[in-house]
């Protein structure tokens, strides 16, 4: 079964509901009519730059392709989780930390199962490896995103009670173990919710994708299982990770809280 | 003999700083506010980046675990912070001795089922002594202990500090601008300069 192809004109009508929207809520007075073309701009150049990219990768399926690809992929959502932060650490560390977590999250848990569970030889082909790795750092960067600004806003506002704890002769362990639950329960959320719902509210993007291109209906419920389990995993791992490197680096060697790490980000 | 002995100690703009604390002897510090004098005891506790040397007794600062130094050296400060909601989940393991205290500052022992959000400023500040005493430090740092207190509170916060002191033999170190109060609790007299200098007066 083939995929019914579709031509520049089909996606102009459906180019055409969105001008629609635009035009409406200029009407309205939104202020939004500029804001959604140039998303609609982004979202057609970026993906068929992506395409573009994928085609020729696919026709090489050279391994160092695929590694810069998935390098330059990171990096972007390293930079994405920095940004989304109301107080990042300064220096390295705001970059270093989200990046490094989703780097040994994400790439390990992707390396397993294209490895272990897929069987896909080599393990690089493209056309397992670089949507899979994509779907895993999509959902990493939000829930390390998430749990990185709530580890940083909770010990911005709650310093006088950790500090108080300090004082008494706590460790800075339980002294902030509070904030550190709380956040590696915030970057869980999205994704526990999402499996919770998964198939009855919900047919997830990829599932869609794969039924719309003709995959037997099992066979793409099966692969969406495999990767929403892929993505807990990593997700999980990487908040975890993230908040404990991250609430460590709140204090120093002998233990004094340093929001003088942090700075100032967007308001 | 000195039991706490602190060494050109500089945090921020302030000293260095020379200071020794005899056994059960008690200092005051004042000075205007601005002057730092609640970084000063940050800094002996080791809360905030400093430099310089701390001794108590024979026992280095810098030999020692920061929380284990911290449980040695107890600040009380100025403002206090609660991460329960209920008093008594802030004292864990009160022996009877303990339980004692909190009548004599005024309150029934009623009081540790009581809800931190319906205490008002004197009373909390009234508890966070209660729950400084109660980790048993070897040496006290007072940021003005009675300042949200009446009479008859300061009176009894005054009464249980020096019967702590005696009886730990502590050395402690009380800020205060109330120059009656200095008269009454301290043996000595500092005041920090704006410079980040501390001198000492005479009584």
């Amino acid at each position: 079964m083939n995929v019914i192809p579709l031509s520049a004109f089909d996606l102009s009508i459906a180019a055409g509901l969105v001008v629609l929207l635009a035009v409406l809520s200029v009407a309205m007075h939104l202020r939004l009519g500029k804001q959604i073309i140039i998303a609609a701009i982004r979202t057609t150049v970026q993906l068929l730059l992506i395409g573009l990219v994928l085609k020729t990768l696919f026709e090489r399926a050279d391994i160092i392709w695929v590694m810069l690809l998935a390098f330059v992929m990171l990096s972007v959502a390293g930079y994405e989780v920095m940004a989304r932060q109301k107080r990042s650490f300064g220096g390295w560390w705001g970059y270093g930390l989200g990046t490094l977590s989703m780097f040994i999250s994400s790439f390990t848990i992707a390396l397993f199962v294209l490895i272990a569970v897929i069987n896909v030889e080599p393990w690089y082909t493209p056309q397992y490896a670089i949507p899979l790795l994509g779907m895993m750092l999509g959902n990493t960067m939000t829930g390390v995103a998430l749990s990185l600004d709530r580890l940083t806003t909770g010990a911005y506002e709650k310093r006088g009670i950790i500090e108080a704890q300090l004082i008494l002769g706590y460790e800075w362990r339980p002294a902030i173990s509070e904030i550190v639950r709380e956040s590696v329960r915030v970057g869980l959320m999205p994704m526990i919710n999402s499996m919770a719902a998964a198939g009855i509210v919900s047919l997830p993007g990829m599932m869609t994708g794969q039924i719309l291109g003709g995959s037997p209906p099992m066979e793409a419920v099966k692969y969406q299982i495999l990767i929403m389990f892929m993505i807990a995993a990593g997700t999980g791992f990487a908040s975890m990770g993230a908040t404990w490197l991250g609430a460590r680096h709140l204090f120093d060697e002998r233990q004094r809280l340093r929001l003088d790490r942090l700075k100032e980000g967007r308001t | 003999m000195t039991q706490l002995s602190i060494n050109q100690l500089q945090c921020l703009h302030l000293g260095p700083i020379d200071l020794e604390i005899a056994q059960g002897q008690c200092v005051s510090f004042s000075g205007s506010s601005g002057t730092g004098k609640s970084i000063l005891l940050k800094a002996i506790i080791d809360l905030i980046p400093n430099q310089g040397d701390i001794h108590f007794g024979d026992q280095d600062r810098q030999k020692m675990r920061a929380s284990e130094w911290r449980k040695l050296v107890g600040l009380l400060p100025a403002e206090s912070f609660w991460w329960c909601p209920l008093v008594g989940q802030h004292f864990p393991n009160l022996n009877s001795h303990q339980k004692d205290w909190f009548a004599e500052l005024g309150f029934d022992i009623d009081v540790l089922n009581w809800e931190l959000s319906r205490c008002s400023t004197g009373e909390r500040q009234r508890l966070a002594l209660l729950r400084l005493l109660c980790h048993e430090p070897k040496v006290l740092l007072l940021d003005e202990p009675t300042a949200n207190l009446d009479g008859t509170s300061t009176e009894k916060v005054e009464g249980i500090i020096k019967q702590y002191r005696q009886q730990h033999t502590c050395p402690v170190i009380w800020v205060s601008h109330d120059q009656q109060q200095i008269k009454r609790v301290a043996s000595e007299h500092y005041v920090l300069e704006h410079n980040g200098q501390l001198q000492k007066v005479a009584a």
